[in-house]
């Protein structure tokens, strides 16, 4: 069992196996992702109730929340792989790393877009800086910054994947401190109800085009990483015969 | 050595003349400009942490000793806070007089900037050992950095805020050392590994 997993996980470090494995996925991914979006926000803006106290307003959840999830699963990703990078030196970890970044980064900021778009009607502010929530989302986003710049201002390879990955893990310990911290900050102030009474709990009607869109979000997410990790290895596997052989029969087939 | 020092004072007196000189506001904005002053100063230092050694060739020496490197990194790191964190907290309580802070809360606020220096000067070990040898560290440094810093601002300035209100302050104090202590456990050990990462 133990040797079996082992082989597998080893297979899973060969660049072309992985290329072209994520060649093949990526359409069953990205096309049930865009169904599952166009059908869940569909539903979304149409079908579900208006919520009793907030109207319409509250449908921006259903991009709200995805993105929040997205770009925290981002960060759990970039830092669990430069982790395995790091501990079994499996470069290929490294490359799906520096494929998640941009991709949290951007999640991350539709997060901070769609949450100031949600509160200035709700809360009457675009940005609460007392909660929790959007602090730690903010310091999410400057934690992609930071890993994106320390990887841009190291010239080798390796060493910017090794050094970037120890920064993304030093970073998942600080978005929970962080999260702490704000929450005892904010028992300070008081009256911020309007921040911890979300209304009622969901009805069906509501809930249902929420999961759907997390899925659908997830699957875009998983297929867009799945490309980015694939121009990756191009990138860092250009000199690999696997590459000029694949490249020469293409050339021949075109 | 005594630059971060100038530096410091300097943001704390632009302030009042930037927001103005008011007493009220004064009281109000003077432990979140001093700690904010502070953090700068202290950053505006950390690029030495290990360049000297980089340029002469002992941080070469150092990664090979057989002494365990987290503890020479933590000694380093010491030595930063001594020179760089202790002077900042000696000379808090003349910024803090200047911010009409009343006597009793100069101590909480001596306090927490001794405990938050150390928190920062080991956070800023993190940041340096990944930047050291890099072309211009110093906007990359803030970069990773700050929002490491983020916490112990939170906490330091705001333990500060409630002392001046009479307040129960004491629980910020924990939280500053509980953390001191996690990051002087902890932080010397990471910045070893990048230290490794970065000079192999």
């Amino acid at each position: 069992m133990w040797k079996y997993l082992t082989r597998l996980f080893y297979r899973f470090a060969s660049p072309p196996h992985v290329y072209r494995l994520a060649g093949r996925l990526t359409p069953w991914l990205m096309l049930p992702g865009a169904v599952l979006i166009v059908l869940g926000s569909w539903k979304g803006l149409f079908l579900a109730p208006e919520d009793y106290q907030q109207g319409d307003a509250f449908r921006i959840i259903y991009v709200h929340v995805p993105s929040a999830y997205l770009s925290q699963m981002a960060y759990m990703l970039m830092a669990t792989a430069g982790a395995i990078g790091l501990i079994w030196r499996i470069k290929l970890a490294h490359a799906v790393a520096v494929s998640a970044a941009p991709l949290g980064a951007a999640f991350a900021f539709l997060t901070l877009a769609t949450g100031a778009i949600w509160g200035r009607p709700m809360w009457g502010t675009w940005f609460e800086w007392a909660d929790p929530r959007m602090m730690s989302s903010l310091v999410l986003l400057f934690l992609y910054f930071g890993y994106m710049a320390l990887r841009a201002a190291i010239d080798d390879l390796a060493k910017a994947d090794k050094a970037s990955a120890m920064l993304a893990m030093v970073g998942v310990v600080n978005v929970i401190v962080v999260r702490y911290s704000v929450e005892w900050w904010s028992s300070l102030h008081q009256g911020q109800t309007l921040l911890t009474d979300r209304g009622p709990r969901m009805s069906e009607g509501m809930l249902a085009p929420l999961l759907i869109n997390l899925l659908g979000f997830t699957l875009l997410f998983s297929g867009w990483l799945l490309r980015r990790v694939r121009t990756e290895v191009l990138l860092r596997e250009r000199r690999a015969s696997w590459v000029g052989k694949m490249v020469a029969a293409e050339g021949a087939g075109a | 050595m005594l630059n971060p020092l100038f530096f410091c004072a300097m943001v704390v007196v632009l302030f009042p003349l930037a927001v103005g000189p008011e007493r009220n506001s004064l009281l109000l904005s003077g432990p979140g400009v001093l700690w904010v002053a502070a953090l700068l100063a202290l950053l505006l230092s950390l690029n030495k942490l290990f360049l000297s050694d980089l340029e002469d060739g002992s941080l070469e020496q150092l990664l090979v000793s057989p002494q365990p490197l987290p503890l020479i990194v933590l000694g380093k790191t010491l030595a930063h806070w001594l020179t760089s964190g202790v002077p900042l907290v000696a000379v808090s309580p003349l910024l803090a007089i200047s911010y009409q802070m009343p006597g009793n809360v100069i101590g909480t606020l001596m306090l927490t900037l001794l405990l938050g220096t150390v928190v920062l000067s080991l956070l800023g070990a993190i940041g340096a050992a990944l930047t050291v040898g890099l072309h211009h560290p110093t906007a990359l440094l803030s970069l990773l950095v700050l929002p490491l810093a983020m916490p112990v601002l939170i906490l330091g300035a705001n333990t500060v805020s409630l002392a001046a209100g009479d307040e129960r302050y004491t629980p910020g104090l924990w939280a500053l050392a509980a953390y001191a202590v996690a990051a002087l456990s902890l932080a010397p050990f990471a910045a070893a590994a990048a230290l490794r990462v970065t000079n192999e």
